[in-house]
């Protein structure tokens, strides 16, 4: 079972926002007025303590995308949308889980974190937590298969991503926004 | 110099050239308050806080300025959220202070507490709430540029009572201070775009200038009638874009959407050309979509990218402000070789019936190659629209009903041209703005996205305020009147002297039609009674001048009497005929083919 999976109703926007009290509520606010679904959000702190980067992994059947860009750009916090296109970005998120395995399957388990270059980061007596971070789909391959010996707990971050680096030597991202309208970090403060 | 919070929040309004604000005190503004009393800025104090808001909206509408209100916390603040979100809904530019708790007080469920900037976060361009007393000067600066420039909105600064009595250094920020990193709002257009919309122009033969709000907020009402008689294209103008351009011009079709005039209309819907100037392709203009201007491409300038491709796909989507767009596609309407020839320049006078026929004719003088000469047949086909669905109403003389629409004929013939008109939301709005001659911009105040009831009388008296020497009028309806009729008090005691028309029919009247027509005549809590209130003993009881007219032939001698009153506010009671409908419309979710005229021009109302 694929969580957002490879389909193409998915896209991914990073935005820089200001690092203020109630920015995340204005994209949440945004998102939930104007009836655009969101897969997942993750927000941390950027290179700039001024800034903080939100990641939205959205959904682009509820609405355009063109509109979910243009109506975020319109909230006064945010400097600039990146949007990325899973096609040319590279895309990583992190699985948290706690699995059932007692003396029967724990080689097997630790057997499949290996396969996935997981690790093994607690250990009871009968139940392992593992850690495995790695593009969406390898993540939900691997949710599958652990699947069967019993998942006690699990969480999952929500993607981050960047773009894929052009080997033709333009090393530009693919910022979304035209000029006009686009507000480039570099003319951040 | 050292200067409380609250000192300096009242110098940061004075630095921006504030003169008037609107607004109640309370607890946690209390502070706020103080210094009013030694600051040049006049305060308004109204009666209901929703009142302060729409005051300050009404002051905007018609001055371009900002409107200032101040409210307290929690109650003070939710009560001016309506009038936020009408500012937000209209591109108002708004700048409301609020009181709040103190700091240590927020998040506690403390006396008068609400958190006014999480409530209206989607209803206002931006707002702040200030934690530290240094910020005030900037964010107050901050704030106003935001109201004031690119799509014009509201926004609000929430104060803590405690933040608000903490002591500061003084300063002014300069422009460079302001910390918007995010906020580039873009003014001139896109020279490639503009050219490709230049050459759709020349080429269309069924244009439509589609005129909304932007060309008012923009100040490009000349340009947008440089741009009409240039070209030879016929221009409507929406519900918040009345006397964007003149009525009386030749070129001028009027309203267009629900309640739009056939012509306006039908000129949209079979269209191969709209030029969509600040407007936002509205519900109530636009009909059902998928069926609105089917054969029309589409030339979209917005100061707002986000309008762009909302509601309709535009073939050419032009960000930046009304009117330097317009200068520039001027420009490169030149540089195709459009002569400045203008034989289609309007003058006043022509009788709505065949206002735009005089265009052909006149176009006949130009040269053969002109592109208006394109326009001739379009033209004489609007022309004979105009003739066959007019406007009409039918007024029996003596003691037959009276009629909103005669009422309306006699007050915009016996008031000056350039008198401010504001209106409420419902029937009487559709009339007044079908029925008024507007022939100048910022004369017509009125509540069109949101539609809020009770805009009228505040909104007239902000409007007053702004423009004291000018003729200011409300028409407004017995429903929307009793939502705001206290603030009177205000303008009788302030001695603001603002005149109001009831066209009291005794029903929430726009809802009454809809019954009437769509729910099989069953009236559901819809009738208000004429009596009571006793409108004239209420107005008297305000310290307004009361009056009351029943028939057709008490009508002009009562504007007349309330025209010559100039010391404080008149409220005169029509008694309209219930009813009374507003034709031409088309249904909700309809599409705007099947507009329904007046029954008395086609059988069934159907065209």
């Amino acid at each position: 079972m694929s969580v957002y999976g490879a389909d193409k109703r998915h896209h991914t926007l990073t935005v820089l926002v200001e690092n203020k009290s109630g920015v995340l509520a204005r994209v949440a606010g945004l998102f939930s007025r104007r009836g655009y679904n969101i897969f997942s959000l993750a927000v941390a702190p950027s290179d700039d303590e001024r800034f903080s980067r939100i990641t939205i992994v959205v959904d682009v059947e509820s609405s355009p995308l063109e509109q979910i860009i243009k109506q975020l750009d319109k909230l006064i916090p945010v400097v600039s949308i990146t949007e990325l296109d899973p096609a040319v970005s590279r895309e990583r998120e992190l699985l948290l889980a706690t699995v059932e395995a007692g003396p029967d399957t724990r080689g097997q388990v630790i057997q499949l974190v290996g396969v996935f270059e997981g690790k093994i980061v607690d250990v009871g007596h009968d139940r392992l937590t593992v850690m495995l971070a790695g593009a969406p789909t390898k993540l939900d391959d691997f949710e599958d298969l652990i699947r069967g010996y019993g998942i006690v707990d699990m969480q999952r971050t929500g993607r981050v991503a960047l773009p894929m680096l052009d080997r033709s030597g333009d090393h530009s991202p693919r910022l979304h926004a035209e000029p006009p309208l686009g507000h480039h970090t570099e003319k951040a403060g | 110099m050292e200067l409380t919070g609250a000192q300096a929040l009242i110098k940061s309004l004075e630095m921006q050239q504030v003169e008037v604000m609107f607004g109640l005190p309370g607890g946690a503004i209390l502070p706020v308050y103080d210094p009013i009393i030694d600051s040049s800025i006049r305060h308004i104090l109204v009666r209901h806080e929703q009142g302060a808001g729409h005051m300050a909206e009404g002051y905007a509408q018609v001055t371009g300025r900002p409107g200032v209100a101040m409210v307290t916390s929690g109650p003070g603040a939710t009560n001016i959220v309506t009038p936020l979100a009408d500012a937000y809904m209209d591109s108002i530019p708004l700048v409301v202070v609020t009181g709040q708790v103190p700091t240590t007080a927020i998040g506690t469920d403390a006396f008068q507490e609400s958190d006014i900037t999480g409530i209206t976060m989607g209803i206002t361009k931006h707002n702040w709430l200030i934690t530290d007393v240094k910020d005030i000067p900037r964010v107050v600066a901050e704030a106003f540029h935001v109201a004031t420039t690119g799509r014009p909105g509201p926004v609000l600064i929430d104060i803590p009572k405690d933040v608000a009595n903490q002591r500061m250094e003084w300063y002014w920020p300069e422009p460079s201070d302001l910390d918007l990193p995010g906020y580039h709002p873009v003014t001139e257009g896109d020279p490639a775009l503009v050219r490709r919309a230049a050459e759709l122009l020349l080429a269309a033969e069924r244009p439509v200038i589609y005129a909304g709000g932007g060309i008012l907020k923009a100040r490009a009402a000349d340009a947008l009638r440089e741009l009409a008689e240039r070209t030879g294209i016929p221009v409507v103008t929406t519900l918040m874009a009345r006397g964007s351009f003149p009525d009386s011009h030749p070129l001028c079709l009027g309203m267009p959407g629900m309640h739009g005039n056939y012509t306006a209309v039908t000129a949209m819907q079979r269209s191969d050309l709209l030029i969509a100037l600040g407007s936002r392709f509205d519900d109530r203009v636009t009909g059902r979509v998928d069926s609105f201007a089917p054969e029309a491409k589409v030339i979209h300038v917005d100061i707002d990218p986000a309008e762009h491709n909302k509601v309709r796909l535009a073939d050419v989507a032009i960000a930046g402000d009304c009117r330097l767009v317009i200068d520039e596609l001027l420009v490169a309407l030149d540089d195709l070789g459009l002569s400045h020839s203008d034989a289609t320049r309007g003058g006043r006078g022509g009788a709505p019936s065949d206002a735009v026929s005089g265009a052909p004719e006149s176009a006949g003088s130009l040269a053969a190659s002109h592109p208006r000469d394109r326009l001739i047949p379009w033209r004489a086909q609007l022309s004979e629209w105009q003739r066959r669905f007019p406007l009409v109403y039918d007024q029996q003389p003596g003691s037959g009903a009276l009629k909103p629409q005669f009422v309306l004929e006699a007050l915009r013939d016996a008031t000056p041209d350039d008198t401010i008109v504001a209106s409420g939301v419902g029937q009487h709005q559709m009339f007044a703005s079908q029925w008024w001659q507007f022939d100048h911009p910022y004369t017509w105040v009125n509540s069109g996205g949101l539609g809020t009831m009770g805009y009228a009388v505040p909104a007239a008296i902000g409007a007053k305020v702004g423009r004291p020497s000018t003729m200011v009028w409300a028409v407004d309806g017995d429903g929307c009147f009793q939502m705001t009729a206290q603030e009177l008090v205000t303008a009788s005691s302030e001695r603001i002297p603002v005149k109001i028309a009831i066209l009291n029919n005794a029903y929430l009247g726009m809802v009454r039609q809809w019954q009437e027509m769509f729910y099989e005549e069953r009236y559901s809590e819809v009738y208000l009674s004429p009596d009571l209130p006793d409108y004239v003993g209420w107005a008297e009881a305000m310290g307004c001048v009361g009056m009351r007219v029943d028939s057709s032939d008490e009508v002009a001698p009562a504007i007349d009497k309330a025209n010559d009153i100039d010391d404080r506010p008149v409220v005169i009671d029509f008694r309209t005929d219930a009813f009374e409908k507003v034709y031409p419309m088309v249904a909700a979710g309809s599409s705007n083919d099947d507009i329904l005229v007046d029954p008395s021009l086609a059988e069934d109302g159907r065209p």
